[in-house]
């Protein structure tokens, strides 16, 4: 019997992408449908005295053009935020369509829908807003002064929050006592996650039938569902479908509850039409939540022979105008947590100031909080090492968590499950030859040139999370997963996930372990992932969990099946229950020949002529698997750069990723998995970045001024893994989506820092752009 | 308003009255119905809209529906011949040159007009041919290897 989970089986799903025929939202056209442009506010800040639309009416093949105050007057309520991180939390509502004040560019006034999207565009230019401009404030450590724009009246100096963790007093003593102590101030700037496919989301209701069926590109439809039905709309949930088809690409920007899902929707319900609205790559830039965007001032003591012995970290986290889905966990129980890292601290402590600015939301973006977790501890690390004149890699190791002090209990609350964090040091270091390259390093500064080496050891916290927990740390949700099994009389499967995928291959991984499971092909597994009305209930994919939570509800239904049949098969087999096994994909009387496959098992079970006495007939089992704690992928990766003093430009000669993720199903789409997540915190640490300007314009609002990351932009990654299974998931596996993210922006960071810090530079901050980098290099 | 236009795509004619501001890649999409062609940004940066036109390879955002009068259009959905997959499809797929699938169509349009025009190009070469075409999934590192691969089997 084929062993299929850790095989790197071919995607099943690739066939119709490579065909183009794969269907995205915008892709659907439904008869009688219309299109929707929505109208911005083209400020930053501004009262809206009025807005005339009467002229975009009168547009030939205008259907309705709909303001805030319809909406408001109809009964929509604001979107709500899904996160509650202080009893105090201020959380402004945040109207569908603003209704008299606008607070970003981008934030929408007007809805115009026609026979056309032509015509819907042609007849928005014709809407009249007329506004009153407000002063605006972009950036956070600027709003919270007083003084400062109101982005809320009711948020005095724009804090929705301050949050804390950790030991004040005992860190504060510690780092009063230390030999030395390493301060940063990190800028850790705001990216646009420009996922490939621009949001799309299509209303669809039936009047006869009094049923709505909402087409959306989002990482979680159940959970949009929820959030509309019972919170904005307020109409019953087992009248609303979500189907999420095939989306492309999210990086967390999709995970969200946003305006337009409920725009289509209640537009849909009040035209009898389809409605369909898709995002123009500007709007994107303007509307997708925005991610990162952290002020950081971070103080690390030691003593006298390098041993850590407290952290400090003060934040301010830029949320943008309002509150989105997850806006407040992400800089805070994402961030504050995770700043233990691989390293024994016996104290920490972390605030955050969560505050409002006249900018696109902020939410969660590929790694979310952990990213700016590891970007400020690996940036100590380094320097540290370097003030102390050590070896960056013999400090970490001089710190780590030791492999036998499993599970570990951190002073950020956090009790990690498995690790072996000097097994992925060592790894990487053999695999760049490290020791190779600090030779080289000091040869070519002997010749004036720059090389650079960069370390960073990570730790995620994935798989999220126990709902437990999830609760006590204010998340308005459960954070399980839904599976459920249903083998046909035939004996092939469907499978039905919570999970949601938008590129990361579920359709494969799961059928593997399906397949394993029960002793079939994966040709005869069928994954259905993102539709409402054919999955018990699901969580979404968002923090790598769709394996670890995902994939555990899989298995507990596999489980499940397995436990009937093994009744079924004892029953035809003449066998007791007790000397059934399941061997070779077969259920077998133990030490015989006699046995029977899933096939046989099902015909019997949908034929149940000659059947076990009091069983139901039938094969399909539901699991709802929540986990007992997060997963903790770890590893280190090294890069090594050189930078060209005369242009500044840096070159990545190597990268090597060793990562950890526990065990692995398909070692192809884990490698795939990670090469993404490096690109992405790559160009965080090298191009990508934010800039608006002081009246909250955004300046880099088209591809054309922020800069993704091209092919030959980027180099030949070497990955390569460690394997610590996770203790306390059935599948012994952690999650593997975010680690590239996570690890690689740091990393890149610290190599740029090395390579001219003997020119006495200690922080360049990011994007590590040419510029930047030559005018640290020549002092302008 | 409205123009007349014959266009070849995938060895069908077609003959349709456009608007002139009407973009060739809202034609594929929105008249002909072929999908598979993608609209990912809006400034020609990102190349999932990418087809050929009479064998070049070229944004559909970049062009009207009326210059593509009278001329051949190859989109994704006309790569397989008769079912069989091309080696560009097959080496994407055995590659893992794709992820969300978003970007793909236009990175495996761009690439087959490159291998026709360099059959046995290096790495850094078909990382600068694929400039145009952004991917948010991949790392670009098995679209690469994919391209490679294709033009292996193809020689």
């Amino acid at each position: 019997m084929a062993n299929y989970i850790g095989s790197s089986l071919k995607r099943k799903e690739d066939r119709r992408f490579i065909t183009g025929k794969g269907t995205y939202t915008d892709d659907i056209v439904l008869p009688n449908m219309t299109y929707a442009y929505i109208v911005r506010s083209p400020h930053a800040h501004a009262r809206i005295k009025a807005i005339h639309t009467d002229k975009a009416l009168a547009h030939p093949g205008v259907v309705a053009v709909f303001t805030g105050k319809d909406l408001q007057d109809d009964g929509v309520n604001p979107l709500p935020t899904g996160w509650q991180i202080t009893d105090s939390m201020i959380e402004p509502p945040h109207p569908v369509v603003a209704v008299d004040r606008v607070r970003y560019v981008g934030d929408p006034v007007a809805v115009v829908v026609a026979e056309s999207r032509a015509a819907a565009k042609d007849a928005a230019e014709l809407v009249e807003v007329d506004y009153e401009v407000l002063p605006a404030v972009v950036d956070a450590t600027k709003a919270i002064e007083d003084g400062a724009p109101l982005v809320h009246d009711e948020a005095p100096n724009n804090l929705s929050f301050t949050w804390e963790l950790g030991d004040k007093a005992a860190t504060d003593e510690a780092l009063s006592k230390a030999a030395h102590i390493t301060r940063l101030e990190i800028i850790n700037q705001r990216l646009i996650p420009n996922a490939m496919e621009p949001r799309s989301a299509i209303g669809d209701y039936h009047p006869a039938r009094d049923e709505l069926t909402l087409y959306t590109s989002s990482q979680n439809p159940h959970l949009i569902r929820l959030l509309m039905c019972a919170f904005v709309l307020g109409i019953p949930e087992h009248k609303v479908r979500v189907i999420s088809p095939d989306v492309g690409g999210g990086f967390g920007s999709k995970i969200f509850h946003y305006p337009e899902e409920v725009i289509v929707s209640w537009s849909s319900r009040k035209l009898g039409r389809p409605v369909k609205w898709t995002a123009e790559r500007s709007e994107s830039f303007l509307t997708d939540a925005h991610g990162r965007d952290h002020y950081t001032v971070a103080e690390m003591g030691m003593d006298e022979d390098g041993t850590i012995l407290a952290l400090r970290v003060n934040t301010i986290a830029n949320l943008g105008a309002y509150l989105s889905t997850f806006a407040g966990g992400i800089p805070t129980w994402l961030y504050g947590t995770l700043l233990a890292g691989q390293y024994k601290y016996p104290h920490i402590y972390v605030q955050t100031k969560g505050v409002f600015t006249h900018t696109t939301p902020v939410d969660a973006y590929r790694g979310a909080g952990r990213p700016e977790a590891t970007f400020v501890l690996e940036r100590l690390m380094d320097t540290a090492a370097r003030e102390l004149g050590m070896d960056p890699a013999e400090f970490r190791r001089k710190n780590f968590i030791p492999a036998d002090a499993f599970p570990y209990e951190t002073p950020v609350v956090l009790t990690y499950d498995s690790g072996n964090y000097e097994g992925s040091l060592e790894k990487a270091m053999q695999l760049i030859d490290y020791k190779k390259w600090r030779e080289e390093q000091a040869k070519a500064r002997n010749q004036g040139r720059l090389i650079g080496i960069g370390i960073s050891c990570y730790i995620e916290a994935c798989g999220i999370a126990p709902s437990k927990v999830a609760g006590a740390i204010g998340v308005r949700a459960g954070l399980y997963e839904g599976a459920s099994i249903r083998v046909h009389p035939t004996g092939q499967v469907t499978v039905y996930t919570g999970a949601h995928s938008h590129g990361q291959g579920h359709e494969t991984t799961f059928a593997q372990i399906v397949a394993d499971g029960l002793g079939i092909s994966p040709d005869n597994v069928e994954v259905v992932h993102g539709d409402t009305a054919q999955i018990p209930f699901g969580m979404g994919t968002y923090g790598s969990r769709s394996l670890a939570v995902g994939g555990s509800a899989i298995w507990r239904a596999v489980e499940k099946i397995r436990e009937k049949a093994k009744k079924i098969a004892a029953h035809k087999l003449e066998a007791s229950e007790d000397d059934i096994v399941f061997e070779d994909g077969k259920w077998v009387v133990k030490g015989t020949d006699r046995a029977l496959t899933l096939g046989e098992i099902a015909l019997t079970a949908y034929v149940p002529h000659d059947y076990p006495e009091g069983l139901e007939p039938g094969l399909e089992e539901n699991s709802f698997y929540d986990p007992s704690n997060f997963t903790f992928p770890f590893g280190t990766h090294i890069s090594v750069v050189e930078i060209d003093p005369e242009t500044g430009k840096v070159q990545i000669l190597r990268y090597v990723a060793v990562d950890d993720v526990g065990n692995v199903i398909n070692p192809m789409i884990v490698e795939g998995q990670v090469h993404g997540g490096l690109a992405q915190g790559i160009g965080q640490a090298l191009w990508e970045g934010a800039v608006y300007d002081e009246n909250g314009q955004l300046l880099t609002g088209s591809m054309m001024d922020y800069a993704i990351p091209k092919a030959d932009d980027l180099p030949h990654f070497e990955v390569d893994r460690t394997v610590t299974p996770c203790p306390h998931n059935p599948l012994g596996v952690k999650g593997a989506g975010e680690t590239g993210t996570i690890a690689s922006t740091a990393c890149i960071a610290n190599a740029v820092v090395d390579a001219v810090s003997h020119l006495g530079i200690k922080d360049i901050p990011m994007p590590l752009t040419p510029e930047r980098v030559w005018r640290a290099i020549h002092g302008k | 308003m409205g123009h007349s236009i014959k266009v070849t795509v995938n060895g069908v004619t077609h003959e349709a009255t456009v608007e002139p501001r009407m973009l060739l890649v809202q034609f594929l999409r929105e008249v002909l119905l072929l999908t598979g062609t993608h609209i990912g940004c809006d400034t020609s940066q990102c190349g999932a809209c990418t087809v050929l036109v009479d064998g070049v390879a070229t944004k559909s955002c970049t062009m009207f529906a009326v210059q593509a009068d009278g001329k051949e259009i190859t989109t994704i959905e006309g790569l397989a011949a008769n079912g069989d997959l091309h080696p560009l499809q097959k080496a994407f797929w055995e590659e893992h040159g794709l992820q969300c699938g978003f970007c793909t169509p236009g990175v495996i349009m761009s690439s087959y007009d490159f291998l026709k025009r360099n059959p046995n190009p290096t790495e850094e070469e078909i990382r600068h041919a694929l400039e145009g075409n952004y991917c948010r999934c991949t790392g670009y590192q098995n679209i690469v290897k994919a391209v490679k691969k294709a033009a292996q089997s193809m020689s």
